[in-house]
């Protein structure tokens, strides 16, 4: 409970220039989309937004190295990044949910099946599969080949495994007050999380040029790369956290008992490996 | 935690009442720069009120717009196509700009003053989630000026209407509706963190007031769902713009899969609308009745209750969209359940007035009309809840009865009780009574001139978010028209009323009520600028 000390900054510019930013960026995105120019809005935008991300976090850092923060303080943080984290679990889920209705429902319907089997009467030629090879309307084509499970995804599902497992001995090193050993084990966690992406990015190369898959080839390409696409954008993310508190560690930030940002970047990557598994399991595997 | 930490300032407040004037203050920012920069939660839910007022104007003149157009059959004012805008529009800010926001002014400005915190958990987080609005709706609003026109297709915005068939400015749409949700989210996360963490030392979770815990499972349903919306508007956004096939059956896709998303999402948005409108009112009641709240246990758990429910009653929105029909049994009997923690709140609320010493203050009529006619608006939607019988009613009047009876004399009215009830705390003046009067009996006589006729031509097949109608419902729509400009326009009355308790007025005290008990009545009337820097002593109430 407080104890009086609960530090509440007087004032600060960076939400509302944070806000602006965001609106100009979307602004930017908007137009870009839509009528095919405004990208210079856009990247300003998104420049503004990451300068004020980073001000801001250094205000927080400044604030904290200062010893301004108590326990209580300490919890909100902890609070805040808890459902912060189950807020993204359900913006996946969302993701998921798709996934599976369409492959359960959706995808059997067309092809005549069960309650809503009066759907076959659009496309009567059409037979259900998964991966969806062919869809059902010829304007639309569909893959030639699906990715294999068991070659690069086998691999990048070995890589974050495995930087999970490191993050976390060099969760239990800072803990432990060797310093060195966190920071190493921290380099060769970003190091398979970096593998990841390099991964990820030549599988998209070898889906666009080789496989036929892309964004446009039904609802097999769709799901694909909306549950793979925001995955390794939330890769990325946690990567640019956890090289952040590279820098920080290497700066001689955070002590024994006290690196919550540490513990934050952590749980936040733990996450984004714990969505991988579910879409090695049901985008790749099954 | 940290070993090396600075001096500290010493706080010199003991008591629960002291303000903020010992603490040393940097010079503060004036002017716009005050409230731009600000991190103090009074602040922060002055702008969000004040915020979701404006917004509430403006979504009533589309509706009035659209109330103008159909005060006679035939085409009169607008074209269909404008029409359609106005519709949706109207949804649109309604839910997002109007009734949203004015909740989360509330919460932040009577959550830290009733669970004895010194702020927001994050104050600056708290800023940048208000900021973001403003710029979420002009963005929404400059829809309207582009070429094709704003959004056009209702505010459930139903694929493939919202992405085959949509105008350009969806993306723009879609990109504000992005913005609103990090700030709800944010927002959220924010209210949850100060309930959890920043309650006065003894306040346990069963001794919070019930607006503390009917938002604190409003922000719980805030995290879990409007994610679901994000997920459901960027699926939107790839279909118009990257060729995917999500809500497009001829890639193998489906359009239902896009209901099913929103209506997930949309079924808990609905409570994140009433929650805390049920914790208002359970304020008030009490108070002007001078008893504690009758099963303050039960209606903590009734609220849970309705929130978990919320997550599996989403189909009965989609009953004639041609569901499996054991779909559409669980779906009929799981909403028909929700009756159940509703009746035990609205039975509450009554045993509660029950031999009270009751007294008609303007925030008393307020909460007692949310009794009634919200109840009316729960009764018309437990007969919506039965399939069969839905067949005849979706997409018809009946269905905009029923949703305005819980939105409108429900959320909104319990919002204005809310501030008739706290204006002495924020201002240190009275509301005039007399004023607040006469813009209660005509807002009530307005909402229900509007809505009532709409259950009967409702029930006779006149179908929604269409510009004419059959000459047979002509009479029923000429007195919709008439009640929705008679609450339009008394709402000028609250706007001068609100000026007026800000410019002056009689003084209140520390306990502006005589049957107020909760934590924000021992600060003073105005609350200063800073309370609860140093956390009260609490001592629970036996409820």
């Amino acid at each position: 409970m407080s104890g009086g000390s609960y530090y509440v900054p007087e004032s600060s510019k960076w939400p509302a220039l944070g806000s602006l930013a965001v609106g100009i960026m979307m602004a930017g995105l908007g137009t870009l989309l839509v009528y095919g120019r405004g990208a210079l809005v856009m990247t300003l935008g998104m420049v503004a937004v990451l300068s004020v991300m980073f001000l801001w976090f250094r205000d927080v850092v400044r604030e904290s190295r200062q010893g301004l923060y108590d326990d209580q303080m300490d919890r909100s943080f902890r609070w805040g990044m808890g459902w912060f984290i189950f807020s993204e679990v359900m913006f996946f889920a969302a993701f998921f949910g798709a996934l599976f209705y369409v492959r359960t429902f959706a995808v059997p319907w067309l092809d005549g099946e069960g309650a809503k089997g009066v759907a076959a009467l659009l496309w009567p030629d059409f037979t259900a599969s998964w991966p969806l090879m062919n869809p059902p309307d010829a304007g639309i084509s569909g893959p030639r080949e699906s990715v294999s499970p068991w070659q690069l995804p086998l691999a990048n599902t070995l890589f974050l495994v495995s930087s999970s497992i490191t993050l976390t001995i060099a969760h239990e090193a800072l803990k432990e007050g060797y310093r060195r050993t966190a920071r190493n084990w921290l380099i060769g966690t970003l190091v398979l999380g970096i593998s990841f992406l390099v991964v990820q990015g030549f599988e998209y190369y070898e889906a666009y040029a080789h496989l036929g898959l892309t964004l446009e080839a039904g609802i097999y390409g769709s799901t694909f790369f909306l549950l793979t696409g925001f995955h390794g954008l939330h890769v990325t993310i946690g990567a640019i956290t956890l090289a952040v508190m590279l820098g920080r560690i290497i700066k001689g930030h955070f002590t024994r008992d006290d690196h919550f940002a540490f513990e934050a970047a952590s749980w936040y990557w733990h996450f984004v490996d714990v969505v991988w598994i579910g879409l090695f399991l049901f985008v790749y595997v099954f | 935690m940290a070993s090396n930490l600075p001096p500290k300032p010493t706080l010199e407040h003991s008591t629960a009442a002291s303000g903020g004037l010992a603490h040393e203050h940097h010079e503060r920012p004036r002017g716009i720069w005050r409230w731009l920069l600000t991190t103090n939660h009074k602040e922060i839910g002055t702008l969000y009120l004040v915020f979701s007022l404006v917004m509430f104007f403006i979504g009533g003149i589309f509706a009035l717009v659209v109330r103008a157009e159909l005060f006679q059959p035939g085409l009169q004012l607008v074209q269909p196509e404008f029409f359609n805008q106005m519709t949706t529009m109207h949804g649109l800010i309604m839910v997002f700009g109007a009734v949203m926001p004015s909740f989360v002014g509330l919460a932040n400005w009577m959550v830290p003053l009733q669970v004895g915190a010194p702020d927001m958990a994050l104050p600056r987080l708290n800023n940048f989630s208000f900021w973001l609005l403003p710029v979420a709706f002009t963005l929404l609003l400059s829809t309207l000026l582009m070429p094709g026109g704003g959004p056009d297709f209702g505010w459930t915005f139903y694929a493939p209407l919202s992405t085959t068939y949509a105008p350009p400015s969806t993306t723009f749409f879609i990109l504000s509706l992005h913005m609103a949700g990090i700030s709800s989210i944010l927002g959220a996360i924010n209210i949850i963190a100060t309930i959890l963490n920043l309650r006065a030392p003894g306040m346990r979770l069963m001794d919070m007031p019930l607006f503390v815990w009917t938002w604190l499972i409003t922000a719980f349903l805030l995290i879990a769902v409007m994610p679901i919306l994000a997920g459901v508007i960027t699926m939107m956004l790839m279909d118009i713009n990257f060729g995917t096939s999500f809500f497009n059956a001829a890639g193998g896709g489906d359009p239902v899969l896009f209901q099913h998303l929103f209506w997930f999402f949309g079924h808990p948005e609905v409570y994140i609308m009433i929650l805390p409108a049920f914790g208002i009112v359970s304020a008030i009641i009490p108070t002007f009745a001078r008893k504690p709240l009758f099963g303050y246990a039960s209606m903590v758990y009734a609220t849970a209750s309705i929130a978990i429910l919320s997550f599996l009653v989403w189909a009965h929105h989609m009953f004639v969209v041609g569901l499996p029909l054991v779909a559409e049994l669980f779906f009929m009997f799981t909403t028909m359940l929700i009756a159940i923690p509703t009746g035990v709140k609205v039975f509450n609320w009554i045993a509660t007035l029950f031999r009270g010493s009751i007294t008609f203050e303007t925030a008393m009529l307020f909460a007692l009309s949310f009794v009634v006619l919200f109840t009316i608006g729960g009764f018309s939607g437990l007969m919506l809840a039965i399939a069969p019988a839905d067949f005849q009613y979706h997409d018809t009047y009946f269905v905009v009865a029923h949703f305005h009876y819980v939105l409108v004399p429900g959320a909104i009215f319990a919002v204005m009780a809310g501030v008739y009830y706290w204006l002495p705390k924020w201002t240190g003046h009275y509301p005039d009574e007399r004023l607040g009067r006469w813009h209660f009996w005509m807002s009530v006589i307005g909402v229900n001139l509007t809505f009532f006729p709409m259950h009967f031509s409702g029930l006779a097949g006149m179908p929604r978010r269409i510009p004419d109608y059959a000459l047979q419902f002509a009479d029923f729509n000429m007195v919709s028209s008439v009640g929705a400009f008679m609450f339009g326009v008394s709402q000028l009355l609250f706007v001068w009323g609100v000026i007026k308790c800000v410019r002056g007025g009689e003084k209140a005290p520390a306990k502006a009520w005589e049957g107020a008990e909760d934590l924000e009545w021992s600060v003073p009337s105005p609350a200063p600028l800073h309370t609860f820097e140093t956390p009260p002593e609490f001592t629970p109430i036996t409820h």
